[in-house]
């Protein structure tokens, strides 16, 4: 694990010169990361894990001068439970043309047809990597080789909330209205982001993912479920 | 009890310290992007200092208020006026209902006006913070606009004992004014740092891009090549974190920035700094200087002593 400071009030713990497996370094920051939010360590205020990395965020005024040798022997003490029991979360995606705003660019860049693709996302089972960019938007891991695509070289100015999007070997979930460069392929019902609700974000680092292909009638039927 | 929004200015926000313990959820601590002029101009008026003030950036704001209350003002070079009367920076003044608080840009830059009992936003995730990408917190997710109704708080005790000792509307304390003034940002060692873009970092001037917001300070006009891959694996980033995009214009993180970014971190700008990199404007000249990381942390602490003497000289005299 190298240690290196994130500016003067967070360290970012970085764990990849202990394997080469990408699978086994997110399980061990999700790991890293569960074992340092379970403890009380005076002055630190976030933890957050992304990928390979965990970030410990503290107040340098209320930090003991030994907290990095505290972090250390926290880390060295947490398991790496590569395979341990996570959350499985189903996502509705409507892939109708109206939302698969980018699915032609997909075809003609991965040389599949459409039913192809739509078949290939929403059969893969994906892991969140982390959440970040903004609110609620999962990172996932384990997009099928086959659908890798560039990104938009003009990024949209504005990618309606709910869309489900793809970019290089990732996926993801537009949670709130954005500006935003990836492939749009289809759209969700469901809020990945409620400021009101407990916790604010429906997905977690480390949470299994699928996608599950719904009609448009049963997309607006859920939507307006959840806005009424 | 309400401030009514006469004139909402460029972009006005309701601000706290904003939002803890929230990255894992993509949840970006935002708040007051100088957190320390709010915590003063709260404590200048009794409030404490956690509580919602409004961030003015460059424009010109009016408000109204249907109660008597207590106001005040740090940040920026703005000017305040409390009908045509002028109140100075950090300075605590008496307002009467119906009288209307006016903050105009001298040159500009933000400022952050506290009214005694704070703006009584109802607290999201812990803050009463607007997040102007997610609308959400503050009042209604979004800026302030001409004609909105805040609802404000209570007054701690604190504030009559103030009043009482305002008899001519300007207190004849101020707060210590803690802007350096200084023209380079002090930035310590980033993790994608090296020597020679180093070296560029700290030669050059930086000119701050015109689609600068609360997320980031962009930077034009210096001539930055990164020798790290374009993107890296994505990391947490955090405010001040300044990122090497393959653009090579770095981008300084402010309060709003996301949680996680892929960019090489070529530098950090010290937390004291951030409070003079919020007074950057579009077209300003940037210019940076490096320091050690345990000098940062000094310089941190040695701010919060001097808050902390501040907060105990007013509680040794009103409390």
């Amino acid at each position: 694990m190298k240690i290196s400071p994130l500016g003067d009030s967070a360290i970012t713990l970085d764990f990849t010169d202990e394997s080469c497996d990408r699978e086994r370094l997110l399980a061990r920051a999700l790991s890293v990361a569960q074992a340092l939010e379970g403890t009380n360590i005076p002055g630190v205020i976030d933890v957050t894990s992304a990928y390979e990395s965990v970030a410990v965020f503290f107040d340098p005024t209320r930090i003991e001068r030994d907290v990095e040798e505290k972090i250390r022997a926290l880390v060295a003490s947490a398991r790496v439970r590569v395979s341990r029991k996570r959350r499985r979360i189903e996502i509705p995606v409507c892939y109708d043309a109206d939302f698969a705003l980018d699915l032609a660019r997909v075809e003609a860049e991965t040389n599949l047809s459409a039913d192809t693709i739509i078949a290939l996302h929403s059969s893969a089972e994906f892991v969140v990597a982390c959440v970040g960019f903004m609110p609620g938007f999962p990172f996932l891991a384990g997009l099928p080789e086959k659908l890798r695509t560039t990104r938009l070289a003009t990024p949209r100015t504005k990618v309606p909330a709910g869309s489900v999007a793809i970019a290089r070997t990732q996926a993801g979930v537009y949670p709130v209205e954005s500006p935003g460069g990836w492939n749009l392929i289809g759209r969700t019902p469901l809020r990945l982001f409620d400021a009101n609700a407990n916790p604010p974000a429906l997905l977690q680092a480390g949470d299994r993912v699928r996608f599950r292909g719904i009609m448009r009638n049963e997309f607006e039927a859920r939507v307006k479920e959840s806005s009424g | 009890m309400t401030a009514s929004v006469v004139s909402a200015g460029f972009q006005t926000t309701v601000q706290d310290w904003g939002r803890a313990g929230l990255r894992k959820f993509g949840v970006t601590p935002g708040g007051a992007l100088d957190s320390v002029s709010l915590r003063l101009a709260n404590l200048l008026v009794g409030n404490p200092e956690c509580v919602a003030g409004l961030e003015v950036t460059r424009g010109r704001v009016r408000l109204k208020l249907d109660v008597d209350r207590l106001v005040s003002w740090a940040g920026g070079e703005f000017e305040m006026r409390i009908g045509d009367e002028l109140i100075p920076i950090l300075h605590c003044a008496r307002v009467s209902a119906g009288a209307v608080i006016e903050i105009s840009p001298k040159r500009g830059g933000r400022a952050w006006l506290a009214i005694s009992g704070g703006i009584d936003v109802p607290e999201i995730l812990g803050s009463r913070a607007t997040d102007l990408r997610a609308l959400f917190g503050g009042w209604e997710g979004r800026a302030l606009r001409d004609g909105d109704v805040l609802p404000l708080g209570a007054e701690s005790e604190l504030c009559p004992r103030i009043r009482a000792a305002i008899p001519n509307r300007i207190s004849d304390w101020s707060a210590p004014r803690f802007a350096t003034k200084n023209k380079f940002l002090r930035v310590i060692r980033g993790k994608n740092w090296d020597d020679d873009i180093g070296a560029k970092l700290l030669a050059q001037k930086f000119r701050v891009a015109m689609n600068s917001d609360r997320m980031g300070m962009r930077l034009e006009g210096g001539e930055m090549v990164s020798t790290n891959p374009a993107e890296l694996v994505s990391e947490a980033v955090a405010p001040g974190t300044i990122q090497l995009p393959g653009s090579g214009a770095p981008v300084v993180l402010l309060g709003d920035c996301q949680t996680i970014g892929g960019y090489p971190k070529i530098a950090h700008v010290i937390t004291v700094d951030l409070a003079d990199a919020a007074q950057l404007q579009p077209l300003d000249e940037v210019r940076f200087e490096l320091i050690e990381l345990e000098e940062a942390r000094d310089f941190l602490r040695e701010r919060e002593r001097d808050v902390a003497l501040f907060r105990a000289g007013l509680e040794a005299r009103f409390g």
